[in-house]
């Protein structure tokens, strides 16, 4: 039975700003549909004593400390941005707010 | 958005029928000398775009380092605000699309603050203490500045585009989140201040950041919400965003209040929705709607470790926490013997430190406050500084008194001297030894100005001798006049009196 609706693809895809048309929405929900099940059947294996885990390595309080270290020169970081001004990243028009 | 005037019902009639219900997140920007999860410098008013790394800027293959620094600043407010230190907590993608959020995400925690449940007291102008309740505050960073350029007003809407620094991208943050603060009723405008007020204090006492409203470093967003009585199931609450002075958080409140109330009676809904606030006209207006868009989709960011804090480790942060501000304030008072007046307005013009020093560095409590709150306060709001910028140290404060105290300047002279170290010239002693000044008590200097004045005046004279001592001042004033304010107005009173026999 599909979890994947169309719809929820649809509003994925939204979220993701990814412009699918609609040949891609059905066949991506078909191909999710398959993903979410496989990775189901982890809950099913896993029992109530296993925990959730976010990382594979038994790892905590990685820190750095707090010491200034170099930057990028403002030029170098401008030469990668589509428009810039006064120092600044020249960005479209922000939010359509209404 | 909405540019017409919102109906608004009174604001007593408001909280009459309805019972607000309010709610407050603040953020804080932590004074770490570096970002959140890597070492660009934070230094405040650099150039655009100075203070960047891959990291800040969110380039492929760019890894996060966490700053332990921040990390323990996030804990000392934790346990500052009496909450519960996780002992395993995560980081978390926020995912959204914006352009000062170069990484299309913005690292934060969601499910698993550092801290959570905790409580603060907040204590207004008449000394009413109400308990907040927190529920969490979490750690994140901030996000890039945007510069909107073109359009009617230069602020988002009608802008035809916008200029990003990402200097400010990555700076450590604290979220604080309250619980619904209930049962204030028409006090809620008041409650929503002092308790932003109370953190600010608390921010500066641990000293884990600067604090200053002006510069954003506290910036807040208010939840409002109305509901027929008190035992009413909550309504619906709008969040009114980045209200950013103490005096707006209030304004905002009460806005929020009476415009709801306005909705409310007129048999409409409240629409719960992102609002803005409009320092200049004091409104707020409606922003985005929640809705789909605020599906930030979390997830454990798989780029960090999680945080465990040991609890020996806590507890030695737990021994680092200063007094806390209200705690201190009482102490202070009492120990000054201000009454409750004067020890508000010195809270209000942030001279508790300066006072504190002052005091420590010799001077009277009431000779502190008297400089502090008066000349030097008047010379801040002229130059629009703080106290604290002015060229004027504790330690001149009280050396300034000393001068006073031993005779050597009088009030005016030691006004003079207090000029000349704003001005940069030196030490209260060294100004008036530069510029001479001095109380003349040398009664035969005194003398000739005496005799200059009561020749000048002599229907003066006569007042005096026919017992009518009025018009003594007027001959004190020629004689400070004469002597460039150096004379001892005492003395030179006796003087007079002596001369004209009427002593």
């Amino acid at each position: 039975m599909s979890t994947i609706s169309r719809e929820e693809v649809a509003r994925l895809a939204g979220l993701a700003r990814i412009d699918l048309t609609g040949p891609e929405l059905d066949r991506l929900a078909g191909e999710l549909d398959v993903i979410v099940e496989s990775v189901a059947t982890v809950s099913r294996v896993a029992t109530a004593d296993v925990p959730a885990t976010s990382h594979p390595l038994p790892l905590t309080n990685v820190f750095r400390d707090d010491v200034v270290e170099p930057t990028l020169p403002v030029e170098e970081i401008l030469a990668a941005a589509p428009a810039a001004q006064d120092g600044r990243f020249l960005v479209p028009q922000i939010l359509e707010e209404d | 958005m909405s540019t017409t005037t919102a109906a608004l019902v009174d604001y007593d009639e408001a909280v009459s029928r309805f019972d607000p219900v309010i709610g407050i997140e603040v953020h804080v920007e932590l004074g770490t000398l570096t970002k959140m999860f890597d070492g660009a410098p934070t230094e405040f008013g650099a150039e655009p775009n100075t203070q960047v790394t891959p990291v800040s800027l969110g380039l492929p293959g760019a890894l996060p380092a966490l700053n332990r620094t921040a990390v323990e600043s996030a804990i000392r407010i934790g346990l500052a605000l009496n909450c519960e230190i996780a002992e395993l907590c995560r980081f978390a993608r926020k995912n959204y699309f914006y352009p000062d959020v170069p990484k299309n995400f913005q690292t934060s925690q969601y499910d698993e603050p550092i801290a959570h449940d905790g409580w603060i007291d907040v204590e207004l102008e008449d000394g009413t203490v109400v308990r907040v309740e927190i529920e969490r505050a979490h750690m994140e960073e901030d996000a890039g500045k945007n510069t909107h350029v073109g359009g009617s007003t230069g602020r988002i809407h009608g802008a035809e585009y916008s200029l990003v620094d990402y200097n400010r991208a990555g700076i450590p943050l604290v979220e604080i989140v309250t619980r619904p603060i209930t049962g204030v009723g028409d006090r809620a405008p008041e409650v929503a201040r002092a308790y932003v007020q109370t953190l600010r204090d608390i921010f500066r006492a641990l000293g884990v950041s600067e604090a200053r409203m002006e510069r954003g470093n506290v910036r807040a967003d208010v939840n409002v919400s109305l509901r027929p009585s008190p035992d009413a199931p909550l309504g619906t609450r709008t969040e009114t965003k980045n209200v950013n002075s103490f005096r707006s958080v209030e304004r905002a409140v009460r806005y929020e209040i009476s415009r709801q109330a306005a909705v409310l009676e007129s048999g409409g809904a409240v629409v719960q929705e992102t609002r803005h606030w409009h320092e200049d006209t004091g409104v707020t207006t409606s922003g985005r709607v929640k809705s789909d868009a605020e599906d930030y989709r979390y997830f454990p960011e798989p780029d960090l470790v999680p945080v465990a804090a040991s609890r020996t480790w806590v507890e030695e942060l737990r021994a680092t926490l200063p007094e806390m501000p209200v705690a201190r304030r009482r102490r202070l008072q009492g120990e000054w013997g201000y009454s409750d007046p004067e020890m508000r307005d010195v809270v209000n013009a942030g001279a508790i430190e300066l006072i504190e020093a002052s005091v420590a560095a010799g001077a009277s409590p009431a000779a502190a406050r008297k400089w502090w709150m008066g000349e030097l306060a008047r010379t801040a709001n002229a130059e629009g500084l703080a106290l604290e910028e002015l060229r004027v140290t504790p330690a001149d404060v009280a050396e300034l008194q000393r001068l006073v105290d031993s005779g050597r300047l009088n009030d005016k002279l030691a006004r003079q001297a207090l000029a000349g170290v704003l001005a940069g010239e030196g030490s209260p002693e060294e100004v008036a030894r530069a510029r001479g000044l001095e109380v003349v008590s040398d009664d035969g200097a005194l003398l000739t100005a005496v005799d200059a004045a009561l020749a000048a005046q002599p229907d003066v004279v006569e007042k005096i001798r026919s017992g009518n001592l009025g018009p003594v001042g007027a001959i004190i004033g020629a004689v400070m006049k004469a002597t460039r304010g150096q004379a001892d107005a005492g003395r030179v009173r006796e003087l007079v009196l002596e001369r004209v026999g009427a002593s």
